[in-house]
């Protein structure tokens, strides 16, 4: 493997593991401060073990999402020196910003909650997990700023053959960010609901002694859910019309349209081909539908990658412009039958609900503990296309992917960490999801951990 | 004062602010099972730390991404170069957050003792990493004429750089110590009180090494950017009178010395490096320096005027934090960790 195979293959490995904790601290941060601030109201006890409950499956996410982090902000540094030389000037900025304005805020936060329970007041206890909400938020908006970036430079001139900031407002007015942010935001926000509601509906299927206990959770988790969800693929539609302007070559890959469209284009629900022959063996078509995606009429051409190949050669030099076809294709296609299930699955909870039906559907409520993975694969998926669409850029139209690497880091070096790295998330990865599964048996009054201490000082295994 | 020196400026003070507030956080770390006999007071030890520590490491992030936006040919040049060690000190910072956070969600005392170790482990190297690198920041690494560093991992361990190490580890220790003086319950803070003697004799006597190795064999007098002047010796001074401070039985006052000491030392550091930020050992024209790694007056005035916007709010609710998580641990309390 080359040294730029590499450095990519450690990258995109870091921030796809990170990116798994990163939605569901988003969301479930938002839905723990909607719990809180009804739990003032009610105070029913019952809410409250309800709530810790949460809070600790938090936590333990928490934990895996805030040291995954630290690797990301170094990330660029080690392997990506060139590309950080050539970028830092514009791309560091929301990167400080997002430490200084987002992390301080969440951490900080995070920290009051959950030791200040007898020390604060029930209102600054409960502003205190809003704000771990707003921060995780705005972590997520100067993060993607940078990213936009990435995908739409904006406000920069480039300088001795480097990008130098010029307009800090374009940056923040990029309307990739627009586009990005929302969706992320959606799926973040979704990412959480079902880690609630699919946890609790465990509750309502098997648990029944905690029924009444665990139904509030479980319709405030599936109304999160079902907004969020309906926001993600009405936004993922405004995203890829966006797409067709900005990335052209992007949107043509993730249809693997290899030739321009007829005017009425049509849109493949699935397709297999062959990447190399360009050979289409089995399609299912939608008419008109692909016209409707890109620009909500049913006439319009789409461009094909040949097309925009010989354009971008014309355009940027020699050299090859189609990213891998096979993975942008299929990671599409995924995001997009997940976004339907996702809402499907919302608003039929929210149906039963509204009937007072739940115990009376057991496959649905199966399926709904099934479905927590849903958003978290969406989340992969939509990374791995927009960011295997990009190549062979890494900034797009300013930088290739290859021109970014570290020069004089050795290979050796990389494989180290990468094998390292990768071992280690991987046994994170396997406790983590042991410990939340330890927590969620042990049900919303264990004690364990939380015991007031005992005397003689050491903890009794249980 | 130009653009570049604010910045120069602002990533001291984040540098200072981490070096103090998460050194107490990693000498406690390595303390918590030579203090905690039991499991009971390895949580209370832990429980000193619980509210701040992630924020204190934030201190951290926060200095990664500013050098990345103010001068992004030293980000890229020191974590290309150190690639290894900040590696090193990466897993470390993984595996001490992780273990902090898992140690007591299982009761099972085998559980507990392996994420202890791993909390040691995780606290102890930090502070070695950055007693290399503050070695080699001051001593000159070889770099080439394109900011690219040409050594190995080997290169940086040269003696000088190990005795800073040894030093770092040392200091961070003590202010661990004196925290739990402050801060743990009143029995285990006895006992940090009597640890503190020990740890405080060698702390002294590295860290007098370093200082003399820094001017014999670093030659630091002739490489000097900016004369610190007295502010070594300061930072000598109060290391010593921490030894003085702690009989009299003023912690607090004993606790702000060794602080002290971090914090000037840490000056003392980047004034030496002034204007450079890392120093060629090849040629000295290859120096990166403020002026050539910097990024452009725009972006600096932009980051500047956020800095000054956000951080001062931040302070403020920092400090809020310590003053509501102001009281001595109690083994009455119920912990979290
Ligand atoms: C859309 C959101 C998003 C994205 C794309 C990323 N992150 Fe992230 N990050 C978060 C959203 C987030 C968060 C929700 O704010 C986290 C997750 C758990 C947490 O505590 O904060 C976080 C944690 C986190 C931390 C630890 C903060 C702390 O100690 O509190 C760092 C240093 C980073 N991230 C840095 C990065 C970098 C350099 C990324 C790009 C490659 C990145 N993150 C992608
Ligand atoms: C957290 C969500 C993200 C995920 C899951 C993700 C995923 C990926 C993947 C899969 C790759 C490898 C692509 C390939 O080599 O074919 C990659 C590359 C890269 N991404 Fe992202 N990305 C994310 C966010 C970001 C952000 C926010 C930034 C910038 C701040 C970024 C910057 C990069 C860089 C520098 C590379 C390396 C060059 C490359 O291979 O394209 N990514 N990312
Ligand atoms: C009908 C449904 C959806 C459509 C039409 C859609 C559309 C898109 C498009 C076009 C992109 C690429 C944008 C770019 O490269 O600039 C994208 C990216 C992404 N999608 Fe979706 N999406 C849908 C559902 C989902 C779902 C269900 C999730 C996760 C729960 C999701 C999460 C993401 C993420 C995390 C990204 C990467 C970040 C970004 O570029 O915004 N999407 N989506």
């Amino acid at each position: 493997m080359t040294d730029v195979g590499l450095a990519r293959l450690q990258f995109g490995t870091m921030t796809i593991y990170h990116f798994i904790f990163v939605p569901i601290t988003i969301g479930t941060a938002f839905v723990l401060a909607i719990l809180e601030t009804r739990y003032w109201k009610t105070r029913k006890p019952e809410d409250r073990k309800v709530l810790d409950f949460f809070g600790r499956l938090f936590l333990i996410n928490f934990a895996v999402g805030v040291v995954t982090g630290i690797l990301q902000e170094f990330q660029f540094g080690m392997n990506w020196s060139n590309y950080s030389r050539f970028v830092g000037d514009v791309f560091g900025a929301p990167l400080a910003v997002e430490a200084l304005a987002a992390f301080f805020l969440e951490s900080t936060f995070v920290g009051v909650w959950i030791f200040g329970w007898d020390r604060i007041s029930p209102r600054l206890h409960t502003w205190s997990m809003w704000l771990v909400a707003i921060g995780t938020s705005l972590s997520a908006f100067w993060i993607l700023t940078a990213n936009s970036f990435m995908q739409e430079p904006v406000g920069y001139r480039l300088i001795h053959g480097h990008a130098a900031m010029d307009n800090f407002f374009a940056l923040l007015g990029n309307p990739q960010l627009w586009v990005e942010f929302p969706h992320v935001e959606a799926a973040a926000l979704t990412t959480g609901g079902f880690f609630v509601a699919s946890i609790s509906a465990y509750f309502l299927r098997f648990k029944k002694e905690y029924r009444e206990w665990y139904m509030p959770a479980f319709r405030i988790g599936l109304i999160v859910a079902a907004v969020g969800s309906v926001m993600v693929v009405v936004i993922g539609h405004d995203q890829a019309q966006h797409l067709i302007f900005a990335q052209p070559m992007k949107m043509a890959a993730s249809e693997a349209l290899w030739h321009d469209s007829a005017l009425h284009a049509s849109w493949s629900i699935v397709s297999f081909f062959n990447p190399v022959t360009h050979y289409t063996w089995f399609s299912i078509p939608v008419p008109y539908m692909l016209s409707i995606l890109a620009y909500n009429r049913l006439t319009g051409r789409v461009r094909g990658i040949s097309t925009l190949q010989s354009l971008y050669v014309h355009r940027y030099g020699p050299g090859n412009y189609v990213p891998p076809v096979l993975v942008t294709y299929w990671s599409f296609r995924l995001m997009i039958l997940i976004g339907f299930l996702m809402a499907i699955m919302a608003i039929l909870g929210l149906w039963y609900v509204r009937k007072h039906q739940v115990e009376g559907h057991p496959t649905y409520l199966k399926l709904m503990n099934w479905s927590i993975l849903l958003p978290s694969f969406g989340n992969i998926m939509g990374w791995v296309m927009t960011e295997v669409g990009r190549q062979p850029w890494i900034v797009f139209g300013l930088q290739k992917t290859v021109h970014g690497v570290s020069p004089t880091v050795p290979i050796y070096e990389v494989a180290i960490s990468f094998t390292g790295f990768t071992l280690l998330y991987l046994i994170i990865g396997i406790i983590e999801v042991r410990l939340l599964l330890k927590y969620i048996g042990l049900g919303p009054e264990a004690h364990e951990a939380y015991v007031a201490p005992s005397d003689d000082g050491i903890l009794q295994p249980e | 004062m130009t653009l570049p020196v604010i910045w120069f400026v602002l990533i001291a003070v984040l540098f200072v602010g981490y070096l103090y507030l998460e050194g107490f956080d990693y000498g406690v770390g390595m303390l918590v099972p030579w203090l905690g006999k039991t499991d009971q007071e390895r949580r209370a030890i832990i429980a000193t730390i619980g509210p701040v520590w992630d924020a204190n490491e934030v201190w951290l992030i926060t200095a990664g991404g500013a050098l990345f936006a103010a001068f992004p040919n030293w980000y890229a040049t020191l974590f290309s170069g150190f690639y290894l060690g900040l590696a090193l000190l990466l897993a470390a910072l993984i595996l001490r957050g992780v273990a902090l956070e898992f140690r007591s969600k299982d009761a099972r005392p085998e559980w507990r003792r392996r994420w202890d170790v791993l909390i040691v482990i995780g606290s102890a190297i930090p502070p070695i990493v950055w007693g290399l690198a503050m070695g080699n920041l001051l001593h000159g690494v070889p770099i080439n004429q394109q900011m690219n560093y040409v050594g190995n991992f080997l290169t940086l361990l040269n003696p000088y750089a190990l005795v800073g190490a040894v030093a770092t580890l040392l200091l961070m220790l003590l202010h661990g110590a004196l925290y739990l003086d402050l801060k743990a319950p009143e029995e285990l803070a006895q006992r940090a009180h009597r640890a503190a003697y020990q740890i405080g004799r060698l702390a002294t006597v590295f860290y007098f090494a370093f200082v003399i190795m820094s001017y014999v064999y670093a030659n630091f007098a002739h490489k000097l950017g900016l004369d610190p002047g007295p502010i070594p010796v300061l930072a000598g001074v109060s290391i010593i009178a921490v030894r003085f401070l702690l009989p009299a039985h003023h912690r607090g006052w004993a606790f702000f010395a060794c602080g002290l000491t971090i914090i000037l030392s840490t000056i003392s550091v980047f004034l030496a490096l002034f204007p450079r930020v890392m120093i060629s050992s090849l040629n000295p024209h290859w120096s990166l320096t403020i002026y050539n790694a910097a990024s452009n007056t725009y972006s600096l005035r932009v980051m500047t005027i956020v800095a000054v916007s956000v951080l001062p709010l931040v302070l403020a609710y920092q400090a809020w934090t310590y003053w509501v998580f102001r009281q001595r641990v109690s083994f009455k309390d119920t912990w979290h960790y």
